[in-house]
């Protein structure tokens, strides 16, 4: 099986659908030429034109907009924000109209759309090249996001993404890009949209995460083990819907949990995890359930002092891991 | 042009022109010091990036001219300016040294603009009201609108002065910063640093037209387009453009064409989106061997002279790059603090 970094899974899943379906064209600023500041487009205006490898003024709002009209007019627009950091302008159209379509037309219109976006910190970005922006289109009702943490995830979600009926926000971690690298294969295959996937099995304890985090979390286990603590990571790969159902039965096997992630403390995912838990598995429960979380300062700080007081690491994460291991 | 009807700003408070006239030999020789200098700091900088020290830079490589003679229009004991990314020499030539920028490209304690939290240039000068909030492209336009709200509000003269490249102008912000300015006759100086690229993507791309100010009619305001090399040019539009927005008169667009001598940022490679053709000729447009020669054939400048002014400006760098190297990281027990008011 070919082995692949998440950048070259996800330019492989876009080609690949592209190549299968003509109604799929995508749109966003410097994926031309360019082929996209992270090279995801790199070799697409060769092979399928102008016409669907479409450069578009800098302007999201309307990146997000023209999506919507070409998608509800037949069309499978992928529309590519060259960082989550500059999708606000887009809001609008995404989390104010996109999400509300199928909806508001009590059926009869839908907006099959991707919205890609790198997203996340941990690459000297400061302000506004590291957010995570994760929870804020988690909560509106009628979107899908999905955030992978692989490539064979990335590649398997991102054509289902692409085939989905529902405006999906696809968020890829900027920092697994060119670091995570992993088999894929090189047929077509798609997976399951809102389905978590057990990334480690371990009898001691829960870790619920996403993304990145995904990998501080098995760094993490890995040490723990030499130590005879075994932890369990559950990758959620989708963030809404939330399959619940795979961290609980998981919960209710370890008795502990932590959820980790990198986006902000207060009303994050971790809290409607949390609440979860402790409302589907309270008698399992052996311990509070912990959450490890980006703090609530706006990430994030650009010297190298205070970026890394920002993220987690590895080494925070496995010491709050076993802190909950001997509660 | 639309005309120039009666403010609706109060007129007790428009003070007289702090720096009226033209143009001395001093000032042009003043200018050519302040480009050379920043070219020398961009060129440090671009080597500190190279070396692995400075995460990132946005190279202000051949708007020099644009940016150095619009400050001289300019006074910043009175203006405001909301700037973008690329703004080195605007930041020198108001009064920033080489030491406080070196700080920001290399996150050093003590950085005055952001105390390391942003991106180098972003944040808020020590001593000028000259900020930027924000990488977020466009997102200064419509505030600039606000901050020249304010000052017509108080009924003070001032120009708020506001940079953007040619991209920026494709947003929405841009659009509704420009009717709002022009329907409240609002004191802006609209400043589009044109070089006909946002990162790859071309001009033709971003727009059907041929140029940014031709859209200020479509708003009501002039609009001018200068060749941005050429220091006289963008002094005089911007003269105009100052003295009518403090007169109470309303916006103005200048359009100042110019080349990016280097690749969007340190990230970027531009060999993947412009010809050799293209880069050859842009590198034909440098401002600051354009003004040099001007000033060799009005014999205001001779190689003794120019020597001078380059060997000054390497000292001065080299000086802050110790002195910015020898500094240390800030403190991350600083790093939650003053997110509000409290705290
Ligand atoms: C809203 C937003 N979208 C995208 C970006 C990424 N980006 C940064 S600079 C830039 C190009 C800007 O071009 P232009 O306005 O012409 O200024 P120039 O860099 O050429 O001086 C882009 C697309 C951003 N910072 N903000």
């Amino acid at each position: 099986m070919p082995v692949m970094t998440v950048i070259e899974a996800v330019r492989e899943a876009m080609r690949e659908e592209m190549r299968r379906d003509s109604r799929v064209f995508i749109m966003g600023e410097d994926i031309g030429a360019r082929g996209g500041v992270f090279l995801a487009t790199d070799g697409f205006l060769q092979e399928f034109g102008e016409q669907r490898v479409i450069d578009t003024p800098l302007a999201e709002s309307s990146i997000a907009g023209i999506a919507i009209g070409a998608a509800v007019n037949g069309m499978r627009p992928i529309a590519e924000i060259e960082f989550a950091d500059f999708v606000w302008p887009a809001m609008n159209q995404i989390v104010g109209v996109a999400s509300r379509i199928r909806y508001g037309t009590n059926g009869t219109k839908f907006a099959p759309m991707v919205v890609r976006m790198p997203y996340g910190g941990g690459v000297r970005g400061g302000l506004y090249h590291s957010q995570t922006i994760d929870v804020v289109f988690a909560h509106q009702p009628g979107l899908i996001v999905i955030a992978p943490s692989t490539p064979y995830d990335a590649k398997g979600l991102l054509k289902a993404a692409i085939r989905c009926d529902d405006p999906v926000v696809f968020l890829e971690h900027k920092r697994t890009y060119r670091l995570v690298k992993g088999d894929v294969p090189a047929e077509d295959y798609v997976l399951p949209i809102g389905r978590a996937d057990v990334k480690r099995q371990g009898a001691d304890l829960t870790a619920v995460t996403y993304g990145l985090m995904v990998h501080y979390c098995l760094e993490a286990a890995r040490k723990l083990e030499a130590e005879g603590i075994e932890v369990e990571v559950v990758d959620l790969r989708t963030l809404a819907p939330l399959d619940r159902e795979t961290f609980l039965e998981s919960v209710r096997k370890t008795s502990k949990a932590i959820v980790v992630h990198e986006d902000y403390h207060t009303y994050g995912v971790g809290a409607e995890i949390a609440a979860t838990i402790a409302q589907d598995a309270f008698h399992d429960l052996d311990a509070p359930v912990v959450r490890l979380t980006g703090p609530d300062v706006p990430a994030m700080p650009f010297a190298p002092t205070l970026e890394a007081e920002f993220m987690l690491s590895p080494e925070k994460i496995a010491s709050a891991m076993r802190e909950l291991a001997a509660y | 042009m639309p005309d120039d009807r009666a403010s609706s700003a109060p007129s007790r408070s428009i003070a007289p022109e702090p720096r009226p006239g033209k143009l001395t030999a001093s000032d042009l020789v003043g200018m050519y010091r302040t480009m050379v200098l920043s070219r020398v700091l961009d060129e440090r900088i671009w080597l500190l990036n190279r070396q692995g020290k400075a995460a990132i830079v946005a190279s202000a490589q051949g708007h020099e001219a644009a940016q150095v003679a619009l400050a001289r229009a300019t006074d910043p004991a009175r203006d405001h300016y909301l700037i973008y990314y690329r703004e080195l020499t605007t930041l020198l030539a108001l009064g920033m040294t080489p030491l406080e920028l070196l700080k920001g490209f290399l996150c050093r304690d003590g950085e005055p603009l952001s105390g390391g939290r942003q991106f180098p240039t972003h944040g808020a000068h020590p001593r000028v009201d000259l900020f930027s909030f924000s990488n977020v492209v466009g997102t200064q336009l419509p505030q600039a609108a606000g901050v020249a709200l304010a000052d017509k509000m108080r009924g003070e003269a001032r120009a708020t002065i506001v940079y953007f490249g040619d991209g920026a102008t494709s947003q929405g912000d841009c659009h509704e910063a420009m009717n709002f300015a022009a329907i409240h006759r609002l004191p802006v100086v609209f400043f589009c640093e044109n070089n006909r690229y946002a990162i790859s993507v071309p001009l033709s791309k971003q727009m059907a037209i041929e140029n940014v100010a031709a859209r200020a009619a479509g708003y009501g305001m002039p609009g001018v387009t200068v060749d941005g090399t050429d220091v006289i040019a963008v002094f005089e539009a911007a003269q105009a453009a100052v003295a009518r927005a403090r007169g109470g008169k309303g916006p103005t667009l200048i359009e100042a064409m110019v080349e990016r001598l280097f690749p969007h940022t340190s990230d970027d490679d531009h060999t993947r989106y412009r010809s050799a053709d293209d880069i050859k000729q842009m590198r034909g447009k440098d401002p600051i061997a354009i003004l040099e020669t001007q000033l060799r054939r009005q014999r205001l400048l001779d190689d003794a002279l120019h020597t001078e002014i380059w060997a000054e400006a390497k000292r001065i760098v080299n000086q802050a790059t110790e002195q910015a190297e020898a500094a240390g990281f800030p403190d991350p027990g600083d790093f939650s603090k003053r997110l509000y008011a409290e705290g």
